[in-house]
């Protein structure tokens, strides 16, 4: 299958930007549209730390309230104290709850920035398929 | 509590195309023709049928997305899961009849086995946590 120059020339750039970690926003007509390529070592933790229905309400919790301890958490879970402990720390490990010792406590709270691969993946997805809407309608059009 | 169907906070695509509901149907579900506008695949329109999108890999991903038919509703409803890279997203495909054409709905959402509980409208569904994202996103700007 023959590419114009500048477009194959455009895939290389891209593909070499990938490499490089750079991120770029998607094209949005008939080239290559990519679903999710862009692996920041931090987005699968994100992902999977917020799979889960009660860890996902225990950071929204940490979302509207600015801090909480680990016994305030457990009682709004309703899951069991070492049940909340680990949920936090899948949460940690996605950089989505920051948490400091005192006394004999330790208190979580909420870092909304790490929720920034969720917003790629919202803006990327919807590229994707705005372009692939249009393709539809081109088929369609020669459709019988 | 609002819906899914009401709400604007997942990932929704809409368009009303000037063709009949089972024009549309047969571009969604006849896998020749979806290869076409979509990716290459292996689709057939039966509940519990796995099948792959084959899209051009890139670096750090196959390119493949694992996918399983959840439902078939002839000229009204079509879904299937969409798993890529561990993630698992659902696709919902909804066609209406509109004035002079069909209208037609893609609503992808997901993280995985909770999902269907979202679709009953439980307190924390994607749906509901996508909102709070937005609200907690407005305030950090």
């Amino acid at each position: 299958m023959s590419m114009p120059a500048a477009r194959s020339k455009e895939l290389v750039w891209r593909k070499t930007a990938i490499r490089n970690g750079v991120k770029f926003p998607l094209t949005t007509h008939n080239r290559l549209v990519m679903v999710l390529p862009m692996t920041p070592a931090n987005t699968n933790h994100v992902f999977r730390a917020l799979a889960d229905p009660t860890r996902r309400a225990i950071f929204e919790e940490l979302t509207r309230k600015s801090e909480q301890t680990v016994h305030a958490l457990t009682h709004f879970a309703g899951v069991s104290q070492p049940a909340v402990s680990k949920h936090l720390t899948v949460l940690k490990r996605a950089r989505l709850v920051r948490h400091r010792r005192e006394g004999r406590e330790t208190h979580y709270r909420a870092q909304p920035d790490a929720l920034a691969p969720m917003v790629d993946w919202l803006r990327d997805y919807g590229a994707f398929w705005r372009d692939r809407f249009d393709r539809l309608e081109s088929l369609l059009e020669g459709m019988e | 509590m609002s819906t899914p169907a009401e709400s604007p906070r997942a990932l929704v695509i809409e368009r009303v195309f000037p063709h009949p509901p089972e024009k549309l149907w047969r571009a969604l579900t006849e896998n020749q023709l979806v290869a076409q506008w979509l990716m290459k695949n292996d689709f057939e329109p039966v509940i519990g049928r796995k099948f792959k999108f084959q899209s051009e890999p890139v670096p750090n991903w196959d390119g493949v997305i694992n996918c399983e038919v959840l439902i078939v509703d002839h000229l009204k409803r079509l879904s299937y899961s969409w798993i890529t890279m561990g993630v698992e997203f659902i696709v919902l495909w909804t066609l209406t009849p509109a004035e002079g054409g069909t209208h037609l709905r893609m609503e992808q959402s997901g993280f995985g086995p909770d999902q269907q509980r979202a679709y009953q409208g439980a307190k924390y569904g994607w749906q509901n946590f996508l909102g709070i994202m937005e609200k907690v996103l407005a305030r950090t700007d």
